[in-house]
């Protein structure tokens, strides 16, 4: 087991009571999320989708390199890693309408 | 209505990498720190697009410059607050595509930008009900 830091973006906050980072003890990637998602109800949700692969919204990386290039959530871990969830950021214009009316 | 403080010079840096981004979609980052008065906006970011394909309605900001943002952030004790895009000849009103794409607590800056320059900045934030509430900006 290796002690690794999960840093958690703005909008998963409310799952984290406000924490901007979470320490966890883990071997691979996945377990990292995993242990999070134990100390932190709802958060793993947003996370994996049911059958546990990254959900399409969201990418992992494990100090600078993305998780996908490397082995995924399988990716192993070391003492003293830095693992960051990054939210996609993404959007547009819809030429058909106008949006959505403000709320 | 919620508050989003912006300093003149960040609005100014905003609009004008939206206008030199024209007719293409531009996007970035808003960056600073919050409380419980409000959100202050103290570093913009512009990032790439990703999305080579639909460059003048689409954006998909390269996560590695997140993840260098993120990092620059946290080290001066600040966070991601939301991002900013464009809308190239429509207006600062979040689309479907926007909200499809959204994240909750973050705040989205939209800038209305025509060939003539932006007209108009409004800023959105997600409320319980996946809709968007408009937030005052505040220079």
């Amino acid at each position: 087991m290796s002690t690794v830091v999960i840093r958690i973006p703005t909008p998963l906050r409310s799952y984290t009571q406000g924490a901007d980072e979470v320490r966890v003890d883990a071997v691979t990637v996945g377990d990292a999320l995993a242990a999070l998602g134990t100390l932190h109800d709802g958060v793993l949700a947003r996370l994996l989708t049911p059958s546990g692969e990254p959900r399409q919204f969201v990418n992992f990386y494990l100090g600078s390199q993305n998780v996908r290039a490397l082995n995924g959530l399988q990716t192993p871990v070391k003492d003293g890693d830095v693992v960051s969830i990054i939210p996609a950021v993404a959007g547009g214009t819809d030429h058909e309408s106008q949006g959505p009316q403000a709320g | 209505m919620v508050t989003l403080q912006l300093p003149g010079s960040l609005r100014a840096s905003l609009e004008q990498w939206a206008q030199a981004g024209y007719p293409d979609e531009t996007c970035g980052l808003l960056i600073g720190q919050r409380n419980s008065a409000g959100r202050t906006i103290k570093r913009v970011t512009q990032a790439k697009n990703l999305n080579l394909e639909r460059t003048r309605d689409r954006y998909l900001l390269d996560p590695q410059h997140f993840l260098a943002a993120d990092n620059a952030a946290r080290e001066h004790g600040m966070e991601v607050l939301g991002v900013w895009h464009s809308h190239p000849d429509h207006p600062a009103r979040p689309s479907d595509t926007d909200r499809e794409a959204a994240w909750p607590e973050w705040s989205y800056l939209i800038l209305a930008v025509t060939r003539n320059g932006v007209q108009a900045i409004r800023s959105w934030r997600l409320n319980g009900n996946q809709q968007f509430d408009e937030e005052v900006i505040q220079s």
